[in-house]
């Protein structure tokens, strides 16, 4: 029976997700109520300094891009830090870890670049007994305007700097939680690592404008007849925050530096793919905000079969294991040869993949007068894109071709040695192929 | 061969193919892509009002999220964790009038997530694979007699099971499965369904099934209330009303329930006779069932007559339309005075109904109408109260199954309050499981 227990720099928790800074995590009744539902952590709400807190807008603050049927496919938000009094968050999160001790409590913090500011909420924090702190450098808008969230994350050296700080002055783990508005993210990695950082976690939002009010003439959410750019995340943002998630896991720099995965995570699957490629735990916000506390209970139980159906029986079993696999392009097989595969059974006649192929890819598939649509397999690339147009899942596969057959698109013979673009003739700065 | 013309009551209406053909699924199985579209169109309601609508409390939004995410055995779990009969309920329960009206989508779009047939998909999932997904607790070294193998007493025997009691079910019945084996109509439970369900929660362990012992014969509560910590009854209403008319004894006149009884345990349908002319006295499920199923046997013309109007009549709409959709003709407002025949049933004399000062009355205007076969379904009664305090014609149960005997429980038809459902009847004899638990262990 598969074990959900995760153990993220020996921050113990009954699985592995967690509940991401943002509004799910806000106070005390919001985080009571998501243990109950089950999560394993939270990450609270990101706190300031002390001080009057930071005020929200008080007209529309959330903006969406949707799927059919209205399904929420990205969230982007122009929400600033927790708009209550630090105090009043401290002893909120004491009572809460106090009342669950079995799972996790991390404070997410931004205050000012000034090492006094650190040095004087730090001792606040670790008075709370929560389990450690993120450094929230990723927040992109309103705050970053001020110098903080992703002003600081955009800047390894700052990162470094405040890094080191929280490890001087605070005595449990210290996370830092990188911002996605960069080109290179090993570079804030590197920084966080270099400044004695425990963990990372990524991504915080994107800088987006969900939408144009073509009535108003200004971005949507608008305000007043104005709009601003927010952050970005949910479902969407998915593919690229695990691509970042990879490079850290296999940049040599910063390779083997625990992660907390966040972005899009919406089921079970989302989250197994982000600790496959290394994360120790994941964090959702869109999915709670979607659909409440109580998703996290399919998140438990598909990880849990899945794990079960797999053999694994913890967390670790198979974390990372998917980082070998992730390779630069130029080591992929070049003579992998497939073709895609109609399954006429399955075939509801729609002609997605003829149209998709027709008009954009390689005219390799027919169509007949009665409406049977199938694979030319000399002209297929095995490009995939009719795969994932159809609308039948599992309609159209790809087939892997045995060597020793040919392919009647190159009229070459399969075969079932490796060989990549390093090697291959048509390769400028080729090495002599072995 | 005979065909649908062929007066009298006889077998073989219809060839063996067109038989098969009738008595398939009334409602074919999901494929994984018309799970995964109809998955697809749950909202994920908070405290949803489909699962304050099911008896059972089936976490509904949940097991449809878990289908979406490719997990139909882990949504099977959250099904059966309510309701152990889940696949006979995905098969049976009148969806329409119970989770599937009360869905958000009927109210937006008049068009309800298919909640029956998800959850017929998730549970054919995790049985098929044979598995069963509870461990039974530690044994508690109590001993409970369940009387009745139906849906209250295998849902209530399941359930003390899982809590580490020893269970004896005793049915009267040659075989264990209650109505699900013997009434529900055919094309519901199809394949031999009801008997393989009853394996497979058998599977657990813990339940040992004693047929062909009936209470109030050689068994009697004092006996094995002395015998067991505690009794479940779960003994359904074995009775049936009698119509006390002129000719009700003529051949060819009969129960519905035995008729379906008949059917189900035919081992070949075109032996069974059906008459030409069917007319079918009753307006629940029982009638329709009756009427649908000589239909499908190849009778040629059959009536439902009811003595209300349709409003009154407690066969659903949807199942009002099943009937209508299978040709037969829906009566209403008419009530029997007499089966003509010599001998055997010819015609049923039907009288007008109205309703003055809220009662029923005849308006003194007959017809005839031809009718070799006649079926009484106009109720079924209890046979069976053990002594126990009775409300109305029932068991008086309190809302977690206690009669007025201490130590005996009783739920499902038997028992008062409930609508004579499947579902109704797994939820009564869960509950008083629980209460069953409760008591034994001193947890009350
Ligand atoms: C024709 C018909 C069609 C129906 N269709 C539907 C439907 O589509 N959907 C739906 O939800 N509901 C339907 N119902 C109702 C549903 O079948 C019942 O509500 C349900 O079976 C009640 O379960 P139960 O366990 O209380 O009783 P039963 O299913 O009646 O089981 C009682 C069991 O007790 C046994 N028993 C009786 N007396 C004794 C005794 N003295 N000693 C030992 N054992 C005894 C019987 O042999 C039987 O096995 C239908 C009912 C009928 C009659
Ligand atoms: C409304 C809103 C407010 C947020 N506030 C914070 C915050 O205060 N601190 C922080 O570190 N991240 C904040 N985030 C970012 C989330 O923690 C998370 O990194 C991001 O939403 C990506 O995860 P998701 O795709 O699961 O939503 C916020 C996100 C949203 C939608
Ligand atoms: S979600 Fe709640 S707080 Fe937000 S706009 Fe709607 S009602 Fe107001
Ligand atoms: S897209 Fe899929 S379903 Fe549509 S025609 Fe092509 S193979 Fe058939
Ligand atoms: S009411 Fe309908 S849409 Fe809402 S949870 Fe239930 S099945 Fe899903």
């Amino acid at each position: 029976m598969a074990d959900l227990t995760t153990e993220f720099l020996g921050i113990k928790s009954p699985n592995p997700f967690w509940l991401a800074s943002a509004p799910p995590t806000d106070k005390e009744y919001n985080v009571r109520r998501a243990f109950e539902a089950g999560w394993g952590g939270v990450v609270w709400k990101t706190l300031g300094s002390e001080g009057p807190p930071v005020v929200n807008v008080n007209g529309p603050r959330y903006g969406v891009v949707h799927g059919a049927d209205r399904r929420v496919l990205g969230l982007n938000n122009i929400e600033l830090i927790t708009d209550r009094d630090l105090f009043v968050n401290l002893e909120e999160i004491k009572r809460v870890k106090a009342d669950y001790p079995d799972r996790a409590i991390i404070v997410s913090l931004m205050v000012p670049c000034e090492e006094d500011a650190w040095k004087a909420i730090l001792p606040l924090v670790e008075e709370t007994g929560a389990d450690g702190i993120e450094l929230n450098f990723g927040c992109p808008h309103g705050m970053a305007e001020r110098g903080m969230g992703a002003a600081v994350g955009q800047v390894p050296e700052y990162i470094e700097m405040v890094t080191r700080w929280c490890k001087q002055y605070y005595s449990k783990p210290v996370i830092v939680k990188l911002t996605p508005n960069i080109t290179d993210i090993c570079q804030p990695a590197a920084a966080a690592m270099r400044g004695g950082a425990d963990a990372v976690s990524l991504i915080n939002t994107i800088n987006s404008i969900i939408s144009v009010d073509l009535d108003q003439m200004a971005p949507a959410p608008t305000i007043g007849g104005k709009g601003t750019h927010g952050g970005y995340c949910g479902p969407a943002v998915k593919p690229i925050a695990m691509n970042m998630v990879a490079e850290i896991a296999r940049s040599p720099e910063t390779a083997g530096l625990p992660m907390s995965g966040i972005g899009g995570i919406t089921t079970w699957r989302d989250a197994a793919e982000y600790i496959a490629l290394g994360c120790g735990n994941v964090q959702v916000c869109t999915a709670a905000m979607t659909y409440g506390f109580k998703v996290v209970q399919e998140m438990i139980s598909g990880l849990e079969q899945w794990m079960d159906e797999k053999g694994h029986t913890s967390i670790d079993d198979f974390m990372g294991s998917a980082i070998p696999n992730v390779v630069d392009w130029q080591h992929l097989d070049l003579n992998y040869i497939a073709k895609a595969s109609i399954n006429q059974d399955d075939c509801i006649s729609c002609g997605r993949c003829y149209a998709a192929c027709e008009d954009t890819s390689h005219q390799a598939i027919a169509m007949t007068a009665d409406r049977k649509f199938s694979v030319i397999d000399a002209e297929c690339v095995a490009c995939n894109l009719c795969v994932e147009v159809c609308p039948v899942e599992n309609c159209i596969t790809m087939v892997e071709q045995q060597p020793g057959t040919t392919d009647p698109r190159t009229g070459n013979v399969v075969v079932d040695t490796y060989a990549n673009w390093t090697t291959h003739p048509n390769n400028p700065s080729a090495t002599a192929a072995e | 061969m005979n065909s649908q013309f062929t007066p009298g009551v006889v077998p073989k209406r219809l060839s063996t193919e067109d038989l098969s053909h009738n008595f398939d699924d009334l409602h074919a199985p999901l494929v994984v892509h018309e799970a995964a579209v109809a998955a697809d169109r749950c909202y994920f309601c908070h405290d949803a009002p489909c699962v304050t609508a099911c008896p059972t409390d089936i976490d509904i939004p949940l097991f449809i999220r878990q289908i979406s995410t490719g997990t139909p055995e882990a949504a099977a779990k959250t099904i059966f964790d309510m309701n152990i009969l889940g696949g006979m309920c995905a098969r049976v329960c009148p969806t329409e009038e119970l989770c599937e009206e009360a869905c958000v989508r009927e109210l937006a779009e008049g068009k309800p997530v298919e909640i029956g047939r998800l959850q017929r998909f998730a549970t054919d999932t995790l049985m098929k694979s044979g598995v069963h997904p509870f461990n039974r607790a530690d044994p508690t070294g109590k001993r409970v007699a369940v009387v009745g193998a139906g849906p209250a007493g295998l849902s209530c025997a399941h359930r003390l099971a899982l809590l580490g009691h020893d269970v004896t079910v005793y049915d009267a019945r040659p075989k264990a499965g209650g109505l699900n084996e013997f009434g529900i109509a055919a094309y519901k439970s199809t394949d031999d369904f009801a008997a393989r369900e009853v394996d497979w929660l058998m599977s657990i362990g813990g339940i040992t099934i004693e047929t062909g012992k009936a209470l109030g014969d050689a068994l009697n509560l004092d006996a094995i209330s002395a015998d067991f910590d505690a009794v479940f009854l779960g003994v359904g209403l074995g009775g049936v009303n009698a119509m006390g008319i002129a000719g009700d004894d003529l051949d060819g006149v009969s129960d519905a329930v035995s008729f379906i009884e008949d059917l189900r345990q035919a081992s070949d349908l075109s032996a069974l006779p059906v008459g030409r002319n069917v007319v079918v006295i009753g307006g629940g499920m029982t009638a329709v069932d009756a009427a649908v199923q000589s239909k499908l046997l190849g009778a040629e013309q059959v009536t439902i007559a009811y003595r209300r109007g349709r409003e009154a009549m407690s066969a659903s709409r949807y199942e009002q339309d099943l009937a209508a959709s299978h040709g037969v003709k829906l009566m209403f407002n008419v009530k029997p005075n007499a089966v003509h025949g010599n001998g055997a049933a010819a015609e049923v004399e039907l009288e007008y109904t109205q309703i003055i000062d809220g009662k029923l009355s005849g308006t003194g205007e007959n017809m005839r109408i031809a009718a070799d076969q006649v079926f009484r379904a106009i109720g079924q009664t209890l046979t069976m109260d053990g002594g126990l305090a009775l409300e109305g014609r029932k068991i008086a149960v309190t809302d977690t199954g206690r009669t007025s005997r201490d130590g005996v429980w009783a739920g499902g038809d038997c028992s008062s309050g409930g609508n004579d459902l499947t579902v109704t009847a797994v939820a009564e004899g869960r509950d008083a499981a629980m209460d069953i638990h409760a008591t034994l262990t001193g947890d009350v």
